[in-house]
């Protein structure tokens, strides 16, 4: 079988700006919401923008769910963007209360309007890697600056699942989250520049080994 | 660190190729707009504007093409805009691989798309384009409900344009931008008709007022001359982000020499 990234079509946001990275970067990729397609993949990005409730709601309708838990538990890599990073925790506060994929323990807030200029954030700011050494990072320099357009965040249970932190006025949080053969960035590598295109190599570099 | 200012390199497109006229008329040639692009995101551009002034019937066809030849390119955000009146129009190019559209005179002509666009597509890639130019008064009664500034000796209002500049609304700028961010749109690029094309520096006055005024990020556009003018526009003008285009496209600055000036003075850039 030849090596395809497939990713998880669920009719939220985008999915054409990182296949279009992909492309660039030579790596045959599927968009697809066919369970087949996606457990024969060497590896699986979960991206999206919106909202989570109704991205919760069209995982659900497509049962992609179990998909999902199917990969996580054979340890096959696997990145979540934006939304797609926020999905994989316990719960969510945006427009009510949701539950998400319990992938890693912890909840989705807003950003407080008292402690940032602006809701959402929109544009570059730096991440601080806790890990130097993570293959996710490997070749970036520590405190780059990474695309980032969202009003809602992650608080990890457990720091342990911490590998990048940004600061946006007075908060801090989880910009890279991992966990086993999970990564996941709050940000938009595929819109990242030079960094960003490194991000997206390096995932693919591990999903080759 | 904290999020950084941003500069945005501007691309007047005219047919496929960049062109830059001042004070809106004056077409001079500048490049093809994809190899710009590309070589834009190298030099360091955080973000890229294209602006279509084009005026042929299939422009939307020859926009489309090169948004999405664009899009398997270059790996920053960019914004795609001039003439976009629908909702279908604005779909279009999103799906050509734009991250966000700027909707102009059909906003400010039908302001519901901007309400409808941002509900389906999200706030964040709705950007309203306003075009404002000063309106001096002798009196205050010749402004009624307007948000005039004084300066020095002269007081004066802002007026909207429409249609690239040739119609003017008698609508209030700031009154309008407030108006364009309730109903959703998530940015607001800015641009001073007076100083675009004049090199002589941004309207400080303006982009202050929309700073202050607004909850949301306020590019600021027209006159950048020199690094100088973008290091006032972002202490003076408080703007989130720094609209140029003649400066960076006839090689006068680089985008790495102005940024540099930019951090010496403790304004947080992207490198």
């Amino acid at each position: 079988m030849t090596f395809y990234i497939a990713i998880i079509d669920y009719e939220m946001g985008n999915l054409k700006s990182i296949y279009k990275v992909l492309n660039y970067l030579n790596v045959k990729t599927l968009i697809s919401s066919d369970s087949k397609v996606i457990l024969k993949a060497d590896g699986v990005i979960l991206p999206g923008v919106g909202a989570f409730g109704a991205a919760i709601n069209n995982l659900n309708e497509k049962k992609l769910i179990p998909i999902i838990n199917q990969i996580i538990n054979e340890k096959r890599p696997f990145l979540g963007i934006c939304l797609g990073l926020q999905l994989l925790f316990t719960e969510s506060y945006e427009m009510g209360q949701f539950y998400g994929l319990n992938l890693i323990k912890g909840k989705v807030i807003s950003f407080e309007r008292s402690n940032v200029e602006k809701v959402p954030q929109i544009g570059w700011n730096n991440v601080e890697f806790q890990n130097e050494d993570h293959f996710l990072v490997e070749n970036i320099p520590n405190n780059s600056y990474f695309y980032f357009v969202h009003s809602f965040y992650a608080v990890p249970e457990s720091r342990e699942s911490i590998l990048g932190l940004t600061e946006y006025g007075n908060t801090k949080f989880a910009s890279i989250v991992y966990k086993d053969s999970i990564v996941a960035t709050q940000f938009h590598p595929e819109k990242s520049g030079k960094y960003g295109l490194r991000l997206i190599q390096n995932f693919i570099d591990y999903c080759k080994k | 660190m904290p999020l950084t200012k941003r500069i945005i390199v501007c691309l007047d497109i005219f047919q496929k190729r960049v062109v830059k006229g001042t004070k809106f008329v004056n077409l001079r040639d500048a490049g093809d707009a994809v190899e710009l692009a590309e070589y834009y995101d190298g030099q360091g551009a955080d973000e890229l504007v294209f602006l279509d002034i084009t005026a042929s019937s299939d422009k939307r066809k020859i926009l489309v093409d090169l948004v999405e030849r664009t899009s398997e390119k270059m790996f920053i955000p960019f914004t795609v805009g001039g003439g976009l009146r629908t909702i279908n129009d604005i779909k279009e190019i999103l799906r050509a691989g734009a991250d966000k559209v700027s909707i102009n005179t059909a906003a400010t002509m039908e302001p519901q798309l901007i309400k409808e666009s941002s509900k389906i597509f999200g706030s964040q890639c709705i950007v309203t384009a306003i075009d404002a130019k000063r309106v001096y008064i002798q009196t205050l009664d010749e402004a009624k409900n307007k948000y005039i500034v004084k300066v020095g000796d002269n007081s004066f209002w802002w007026e909207v344009y429409i249609n690239g500049g040739r119609t003017p609304t008698g609508i209030d700028a700031v009154l309008w931008g407030k108006r364009a961010t309730n109903l959703g749109s998530g940015e607001i690029l800015l641009t001073s008709m007076d100083f675009d094309g004049t090199k002589d520096g941004y309207d400080i006055e303006l982009t202050k007022i929309f700073s202050e005024n607004l909850d949301v990020p306020i590019i600021a556009s027209g006159g950048a001359g020199n690094p100088q003018h973008i290091l006032d526009v972002f202490n003076y003008g408080k703007a989130d982000a720094a609209l140029a285009a003649s400066i960076f496209h006839y090689n006068e600055y680089s985008i790495e020499y102005v940024k540099r000036e930019c951090q010496k003075q403790g304004i947080p850039m992207r490198f």
